[in-house]
């Protein structure tokens, strides 16, 4: 049996009147107990739900996320690897753009040299010995006897040349032995290195006024050295009575382990003048 | 081929000796690599080549060094042949014998070194050689002797493959 339109539409009315009912009463506030009790479990379900799947989701998607951490992690790593590479090699630069400054004022002061700037690449292998080699050669002009300095002061001279390096007997090697002048006294004397790679003051005569602070130069006698070229301070007199001279102990300007940069001074010519110097039983 | 190997096993040694070992000090003493290695070398079973190493050291370190000429190919040779008498009497414990092989050669060679500028007219003070020199250089070459053993070990078993009875 069909219902007749007359009870269809009286059923459409009564469900209005009832959705419009119950409406009115949710907006009343008239069914809040009631909602509680059905949207409860419903949240409650919501959730259970909803957590469940937020973690399939993060066990799914995690590894692609953790992977591309990782990988982001390792670029910035290698990014601040290679930034402070060059920040050290910047320090490096700049440093060496320090020595060199240094260096080129040095050479204004002294115009009446020709230098070339030379890097310390190697001392000695023997420890008995205090020498250090450099990067440039006799291609570059280098001979042996040229004096070698820094901005400080004098460093040694050149003992050993070949086409591509040279060797640099430094003035604390026990061999080495260099004529000064003292300062003020300009008493002349003579350094010489130590085995343990300090220098000292000998044959100073006696009558020399010799302090501690007094400077030490080069005095050009002998011709292996210029003159004028400060070596470093008197640190300590020995004066004896029964003495022929006196001896002191210096402190070298230069600082001969933590040579870098040095310079040689390409127009000095070394004389040599052991013909001259008398023998024993010679005429 | 175990001969010029040499060339350039000993030639990075002195680089690394010149640039880097030799500026660290213990007082004023410094280790020798290439003395470690040849003696190293001395004492490895199955190598014959322990002389010409000796001789291809000194060499080097003649051309690089400013020791008197043919200091380095004394001494050498002569740390090489007390190396080759101990591998006879200690092979069964040979890091024993490069021990005593480093510290008798350490000595040799500075005995020869201070003979050698001695002749030249550069007499120095014994006691302050011996105490501010020779006993830190015997001391690092002392600590450098094992690795470098070992190193030189592997060298010469790659070289000297042993042969395997069936």
């Amino acid at each position: 049996m069909n219902p007749t339109p007359t009870r269809t539409s009286l059923q459409t009315v009564v469900l209005i009147l009832t959705v419009a009912g119950l409406i009115l009463l949710a907006l009343g506030g008239y069914l809040t107990p009631v909602s509680r009790y059905v949207v409860t479990p419903l949240v409650t379900a919501q959730t259970w739900l909803a957590s469940r799947y937020q973690a399939i989701q993060n066990l799914v998607s995690a590894p692609q996320d953790l992977t591309r951490t990782r990988q982001r992690n390792t670029e910035l790593e290698a990014e601040v690897s290679r930034l402070e590479s060059q920040i050290i090699d910047l320090q490096q630069q700049l440093s060496e753009t320090r020595i060199l400054s240094a260096l080129v004022d040095f050479a204004r002061v002294h115009p009446e040299n020709r230098y070339l700037a030379a890097s310390v690449i190697g001392r000695d292998p023997s420890p008995f010995l205090q020498y250090v080699i450099i990067n440039r050669g006799s291609d570059d002009g280098l001979r042996r006897g040229m004096p070698v300095v820094t901005q400080q002061g004098l460093v040694g001279r050149i003992s050993k040349v070949t086409a591509g390096a040279a060797t640099v007997q430094l003035i604390s090697d026990a061999a080495a032995k260099v004529n000064v002048r003292i300062e003020p006294s300009r008493a002349q004397a003579l350094l010489q290195g130590e085995i343990t790679g300090e220098v000292s003051l000998d044959m100073i005569p006696q009558a020399a006024k010799v302090q501690v602070g007094d400077l030490v130069l080069t005095s050009g006698l002998g011709g292996n050295y210029p003159d004028n070229i400060l070596i470093g301070q008197v640190t300590g007199v020995r004066r004896r009575d029964y003495d022929i001279f006196q001896q002191a102990s210096v402190q070298p300007v230069v600082d001969f382990s933590q040579l870098e940069i040095v310079l040689v001074i390409t127009n000095f010519r070394p004389v040599d003048i052991s013909p001259l110097v008398p023998t024993p039983g010679a005429p | 081929m175990a001969t010029f190997i040499a060339l350039p096993i000993l030639g990075i040694l002195l680089i690394l000796q010149s640039a880097i070992v030799s500026r660290i000090p213990l007082l004023h003493g410094t280790a020798d690599l290439v003395l470690l290695a040849i003696i190293a070398w001395a004492l490895q079973k199955r190598v014959a080549t322990a002389w010409q190493w000796s001789i291809i050291g000194g060499l080097l370190v003649t051309i690089v060094s400013a020791l008197p000429l043919g200091a380095a190919l004394i001494g050498y040779p002569l740390a090489v042949t007390f190396a080759l008498i101990l591998r006879q009497r200690v092979w069964q414990v040979p890091i024993l014998a490069m021990f005593i092989s480093t510290f008798v050669g350490t000595l040799v060679m500075h005995i020869i070194s201070l003979v050698a500028l001695r002749l030249v007219g550069t007499t120095l003070p014994l006691r302050e050689a011996l105490n501010l020199i020779t006993l830190p250089s015997v001391l690092l070459n002392l600590l450098l002797a094992i690795p470098v053993y070992a190193l030189i070990g592997d060298l010469a078993n790659w070289l000297y493959p042993e042969e395997l009875e069936v």
